[in-house]
């Protein structure tokens, strides 16, 4: 059994203090420029819809379950309501509307009728519009309020049960495809000192335009994102939690096509934390643009109501990017990120911002310009628990030359004061983590945080040496970058966030706002487009 | 065929530790038994069982409930002998990017066109990305870099039909399909379906050709999964770069 490191102490984020001599007018122009860059996103977010918004309100409002083909109900109704009204005014009011004429006595039944032909829809005017946004914004209060409960019942367990012993906390991830396996692995893995578990999602998932129902038990290199899943998963982990005397955290994927409904679902759910990217889905899904920010948005209200944390996928950059020359595409990212995570009404601690050691490990003084970075993400965002993120892209299969770069990520993450740490496997681009990988790979991470856990109260840069210019030089070519997004043009005059996208300032890869997956579930708002979820969540 | 190499030549070899003919192996695994002395000796039981003998228990360590992970060093008796190995050499000469540039240039007098992606569910883009992306590598630039390469990367999770229709609409001289998750043997499923696809919509004369690569594809595989190539863990973009050139630019000429 590994110790779980009780004599370090905990590095809390408040210890955070300045410590490359960043210039706090660089600072204050970096995030001005972020929230003009995302100004313009936020507005036209709020001017659209997507069927997969609309979806999650009515799973708010209590529609689960699925058809004989397994499509869920939510996907057959909001089908039908969209042939018949168009998804511009919403599905709330012809859905409750539908219930008042008596046409169902429930949602399910509506649903069924609907799918089967014997139901039209039609859009309420005057004093039935009325009533059916009153009835709407009953059926969806009691979701919000159950997801309100799942926030409270988290604190209450956290408090009698006990929370992580120390921060980071330890992230560790199962992924068998099998709901049924996962769970032993899960439990396993937090006996071991895990204290988040995170559970990959079949790969196929983000691109399909409906969330699978039911415990599932086949997946690609991941298991499938259900509500059944959730619930087995998280009761679970509440009964090891007792076990262990401490919190297990659950995380799973807000992302993909469905990212509002799988949010709703975490929140119904009480899952603790999602990765949640703000163009993640873009850039490396081909998902539309304007799909994903209004996705984007409306998940992040969900989550920050939730409480859940989200992680951002920062790391994503630099697995196809060369790490140094992309370094500061992380921290605009993490800016943008940051912008729209706030405008959705979620706090600091929620704010799990994404970085990664991902630098070639035989280019000169790599180990320093890691430091670097990690030290930059951490006094840009003081108050937010980072997510660190060990290295794929240099694991070679060696996995004695791995488990010493693993080391070296652990003991960045240590001098930096992540609040949530990847453990990284010396197996990683080899096999699945076995069970001893993952016992190694605790090993690692216990035996650094133990030898070196306080580190950084001794640790400073000299003000004017190779790690706090390269900071700093990150910081302005971040700046640069975001100067240039925000002067950047198209001919139909999209946001500036959307042209930049477009001509391939991320990744190399050019998203046009008109192309991608998903863009036929987008829909311009009416000018009576109503929704509950939203206009309790705004409030 | 490029030349056999002389370590062929050398006959049957052992394992090496530290001196000649020693035969001294390392070797991890986990037993799901408690640790005891009986634990141990069971892994010195299974170390026999698999040639090594005398085997040195030199770690043991209870992981988990009823698991235990030990090292073992030991001796085997096993000989390997090299000539009898079967591997696939490079059969084409490596260019660099000007040469292959200018090989393309003279042949057809237009740029060869590239069309490449992750098929199927699989969205891990790291393999085609290493090979397309300018940035490459292995300090070598991708196929992006190379001015007489024109590159269409339509990146992951792209079904075979759209990768069909793209490789008709860009007039593709070659298709790269890169395959990194294998559970299920997905890989190999995925790569079938598409170069059936290929056959069904092109005359056999005209059909791009067909590569594929991943860490989990054997190289001799080429012909039962219906493809031109497949390239394996390691692979660079100049060796990609230099296959499609020989087959398409070289091979063609010759043909002419």
């Amino acid at each position: 059994m590994v110790s779980t490191g009780s004599t370090t102490k905990k590095t809390s984020s408040t210890s955070v203090k300045p410590r490359l001599g960043l210039d706090r007018a660089d600072v204050r122009r970096a995030r001005t420029l972020a929230r003009q860059v995302g100004r313009p996103i936020v507005r036209l977010a709020k001017q659209h819809t997507t069927v997969s918004v609309e979806r999650a309100t009515l799973r708010m409002a209590g529609l689960q379950g699925a058809d004989p083909d397994g499509t869920p109900w939510v996907n057959r109704l909001a089908d039908v309501v969209r042939a018949d009204t168009g998804l511009e005014h919403g599905v709330a009011l012809p859905v409750w509307h539908a219930l008042r004429r008596g046409h169902a006595d429930d949602l399910l039944t509506l649903a069924q009728k609907a799918a089967a032909g014997s139901v039209t829809f039609e859009l309420p005017d005057g004093k039935d519009a009325t009533a059916a946004a009153r009835d709407a914004k009953r059926a969806v209060g009691a979701g919000i309020k159950r997801i309100d409960a799942n926030r409270r019942e988290r604190e209450r367990l956290i408090k009698r049960i006990g929370d992580a012993p120390r921060k980071p906390w330890i992230y560790l991830i199962v992924a068998t495809g099998d709901i049924y396996e996962d769970i032993p692995q899960a439990q396993a893995a937090a006996r071991e000192g895990a204290d988040i578990i995170a559970v990959i999602r079949s790969t196929g998932q983000s691109l399909l335009d409906f969330v699978p129902e039911g415990a599932t038990r086949e997946g690609f290199a991941g298991t499938y994102a259900t509500q059944e899943n959730f619930r087995l998963m998280r009761e679970a982990l509440d009964e090891t939690s007792r076990e262990l005397g401490r919190y297990v955290r659950l995380t799973n994927y807000a992302s993909g096509l469905c990212m509002p409904e799988i949010a709703t679902l975490a929140g119904l759910q009480r899952l603790d934390m999602m990765l949640n990217d703000s163009m993640y889905g873009i850039l490396f899904r081909d998902i539309n643009p304007v799909r994903t920010f209004v996705d984007q948005r409306f998940s992040r209200q969900v989550h920050a109501r939730a409480g859940i944390i989200i992680n951002t996928g920062e790391d994503n950059y630099l697995t196809t990017a060369d790490a140094v020359e992309a370094a500061h595409t992380v921290t605009v990212s993490q800016l943008l990120n940051e912008y729209f995570a706030k405008e959705a009404g979620l706090e600091d601690w929620q704010l799990g911002l994404g970085h990664a050691f991902e630098i070639d490990p035989s280019i000169p003084d790599s180990f320093r310009l890691e430091l670097a970075h990690a030290m930059l993400a951490r006094e840009l965002f003081p108050e937010a628990p980072l997510k660190w993120m060990p290295p794929t892209r240099h694991m070679t299969g060696d996995v004695f030359n791995g488990f010493l770069l693993d080391g070296f990520f652990n003991l960045v993450g240590a001098l930096t004061g992540q609040g949530i740490l990847l453990v990284g496997m010396m197996t990683e681009a080899v096999v699945t983590p076995w069970l001893s990988d993952r016992d190694l790979a605790l090993q690692n991470v216990h035996y650094v945080m133990n030898a070196a856990g306080n580190l950084h109260e001794d640790f400073r840069p000299a003000p004017d040496g190779f790690i706090a210019r390269r900071a700093r030089e990150v910081l302005g070519e971040a700046i640069d970058l975001l100067q240039a997004i925000n002067d950047d043009t198209d001919t139909a005059g999209d946001p500036p966030l959307l042209a930049a996208i477009a001509d391939g300032t991320f990744g190399l890869m050019k998203r046009p706002p008109d192309k991608g997956r998903g863009l036929e579930g987008v829909a311009r708002k009416a000018r009576d487009y109503y929704n509950p979820a939203t206009e309790i969540l705004e409030g | 065929m490029a030349s056999t190499s002389s370590t062929n030549d050398r006959g049957p070899i052992r394992p090496y530790g530290d001196t000649t003919g020693d035969g001294m192996v390392q070797l991890s695994f986990t037993l799901p038994i408690e640790h005891s002395k009986v634990a141990e000796g069971a892994a010195v039981q299974l170390a026999n069982k698999m040639g090594m003998d005398p085997a040195l228990v030199v770690h043991a360590k209870a992981m988990g409930e009823g698991f235990t992970f030990f090292v073992v060093y030991g001796r085997v008796n096993h000989l390997v002998d090299p000539s009898t190995v079967e591997v696939v050499e490079r059969d084409y000469p490596l260019l660099t990017p000007k040469e292959a540039n200018s090989a393309i240039k003279r042949a057809l007098r237009r740029r060869l066109v590239v069309v490449g992606g992750c098929i199927g569910t699989d969205a891990h883009t790291v393999g085609i990305d290493a090979i397309l992306n300018i940035k490459g590598f292995a300090g070598e630039k991708g196929l992006e870099y190379y001015r007489e390469l024109k590159v269409v990367n339509l990146g992951a999770q792209v079904s075979v039909p759209q990768l069909v229709e793209r490789a008709r609409e860009e007039k593709a001289d070659a298709v790269l399909v890169s395959q990194v998750v294998t559970q299920r043997d997905a890989h190999l499923l995925n790569t079938r379906e598409m170069s059936a696809a290929f056959r069904e919509s092109y005359p056999e004369d005209k059909r791009p050709l067909l590569v594929v690569g991943g860490p989990r594809f054997d190289e001799t595989m080429a012909a039962d999964l219906g493809v031109d190539r497949v390239f394996t863990r390691g692979t660079t973009p100049g060796e990609v770069a230099s296959y499609l050139v020989h087959r398409l630019v070289t091979d063609r000429k010759k043909a002419a």
